[in-house]
């Protein structure tokens, strides 16, 4: 039975890149995914677009690209992308300089397009925003952006006409690898069964090393070796959708039914109804079976037919975040520390700063998991101090640090190490939209050597 | 008995939901996790830290319990004020349950 073999390059955008490179030189791959694009990137791309219209693709592009190219066109490997964020043609414009550069032509470099639904958005106002209810004209003037997820069909087109390259906006992440396999067996985009199992291929691939022993290990209970020279997953698929899950051998990290069982329920809710554009896939059925060291066999997954909408993130202005941090050691540093916590949220009350929210954390005492589960807890050595708010303009942000830097010369002894940082908040909400609004297109650029 | 002597867990995070996985080491003891590790203990466990409701998915082909909880991180990671605004560390805190 025919076999194809996926990499994956990387698993967010600020993924190591030595690991695509292993993979692309002694991988034996046929396809390397690269899924960079997380919910609030594309809104902030497309922010960097406005200001720059040769901007807003991913800003490691470049680097992965001159990085991988040289071993993925000796071994004949074909890129898969949602580098391009807000601007895919950038990017491919960005890609075919690559290329050139190293003398790697001719190659295919197909941009796909029409995830980008902000004037629909604009223009249909009474979509109702998934995450409140409220109408989609509520966020009215702070809307920035609207990104639909596409799902594997354009990428299939690209494929089919002959792409080395294939570089994506908002894709669905599954679908990037759901694209090759429809692709080379010649799935049909309604056989469901082989929709869902695909997807749960793309699943268990799309956070690199998060399957292969990468955010897994727990010294004493789950011991991972040589994580800095982590091994980012293979998936061999059969024709039927069933799959092994490996890496290259010599690599780090480690791949057991463990790992594949974590990645398989990450950000899942309902795991019978996994909704992506291709299907509604299902993994209540899926068997994890060790197949040999760093070998496990997937199968079992299945699916129903697709939503009949598309979910499309909304990227809107929310106000501001400011923050400040100091920190106490040393003997009463708790006492100190919760002084200077007080002392700040009196500050904030004199100067009658107008905050829409405030918090007010000890990192290291209940920063992460709040004051009842930490209630028990022996008291540390060193505390540190960690204020932030809400704030409606940049100057109020601002001000919420200065309080906390001010502790310096007017708070409790000894507190050092101040920061502080005063940011922009563009957040994500999401909406549906009916399926036949959105129309991907593909674009090919010929990239001569 | 803690639950991390049993088990494992990870995190992920969609919008303002938060996903918690329970998975047994041996696939013998998923019967017990599923006995133990309720909805119930869950929200009790956690506490304030959950704002909204909790749904629990059992895969016991997979020795697996799923726990949704809605309204759980500071309305998503792109506008929460806490460090963790992903929620990841809250795999931890669960795995300290008593069982």
């Amino acid at each position: 039975m025919k076999r194809v073999r996926l990499g994956t390059g990387a698993g967010y955008s600020g993924d190591r890149i030595e690991p695509a490179v292993e993979l692309a030189e002694a991988g034996d791959i046929r396809y390397l995914v690269f899924e960079c694009l997380a919910e609030r990137t594309i809104a902030l791309a497309q922010l960097a677009k406005r200001r720059d219209p040769s901007a807003g693709f991913d800003p490691l592009l470049t680097d992965r690209m001159m990085a991988v190219l040289p071993a993925c066109r000796r071994n004949g490997i074909t890129i898969i992308t949602n580098m391009g964020a807000a601007n895919p043609h950038a990017a491919g414009a960005a890609v075919s300089a690559v290329a050139r550069s190293l003398g790697l032509g001719p190659l295919r470099v197909a941009i796909v397009t029409g995830d980008d639904v902000t004037e629909i958005i604009r223009a249909r106002q009474d979509l109702t925003i998934e995450e409140t209810g409220a109408p989609v004209s509520s966020l009215a003037d702070s809307l920035v952006s609207a990104n639909a997820y596409l799902g594997a069909e354009p990428i299939v087109r690209a494929l089919k006409a002959g792409a080395d390259i294939v570089i994506t906006g908002r894709v669905a992440d599954p679908s990037l690898f759901l694209a090759p396999l429809v692709h080379e067996f010649g799935w049909a985009a309604d056989d469901w069964r082989l929709m869902g199992k695909g997807t749960l291929v793309g699943h268990l691939m799309e956070c690199a090393g998060q399957v292969s022993g990468g955010y897994f290990a727990d010294p004493g209970y789950k011991d991972v070796p040589n994580l800095a020279r982590l091994g980012f997953p293979i998936a061999e698929v059969a024709a039927d959708g069933a799959a092994t899950i490996t890496k290259v051998a010599g690599s780090g990290g480690l791949i057991t039914g463990a790992t594949c069982r974590e990645q398989l329920l990450y950000e899942v809710h309902d795991p019978a109804r996994y909704l992506t554009p291709d299907v509604a896939a299902d993994f209540s059925g899926v068997s994890i079976t060790e197949a040999g060291p760093d070998q496990v066999r997937v199968d079992g997954g299945g699916g129903a037919a697709r939503p009949a909408s598309l979910k499309v993130s909304l990227g809107y202005g929310d106000g501001y975040i400011g923050e400040g941090q100091i920190s106490y050691a040393g003997p009463g540093a708790l006492a100190r520390a919760r002084l200077a916590c007080d002392i700040v949220a009196e500050r904030l009350r004199i100067i009658g700063l107008p905050l829409r929210e405030l918090r007010l954390d000890l990192i290291g005492v209940d920063a992460i998991h709040g004051p009842e589960l930490s209630a028990a807890a022996p008291e540390p050595y060193e505390v540190r101090l960690r204020v932030a708010g809400r704030t409606h303009t940049l100057k109020d942000a601002e001000r919420i640090g200065n309080e906390v830097e001010g502790l310096y010369t007017n708070g409790p002894a000894g507190g050092g190490g101040a920061t502080k940082m005063a940011k922009e908040v563009i957040a994500v909400q999401s909406t549906l939209i009916p399926r036949e609004l959105v129309n991907p297109q593909v674009h090919m650029m010929e990239v001569q050597p | 008995m803690k639950l991390r002597d049993l088990a494992h867990s990870r995190t992920g995070d969609k919008g303002n939901t938060s996903n918690i996985s329970v998975i047994a080491y041996r696939a013998e003891d998923y019967a017990r996790l599923e006995a133990a590790v309720t909805v119930e203990r869950v929200r009790h466990h956690l506490g304030a830290l959950i704002q909204g409701e909790v749904v629990r998915y059992a895969l016991p082909g997979l020795g697996a319990l799923n726990f949704v909880l809605t309204r759980t991180l500071g309305g998503g990671v792109t506008r929460s004020l806490a460090l963790d605004a992903h929620g990841k560390c809250l795999s931890s805190a669960i795995l300290d349950l008593d069982i």
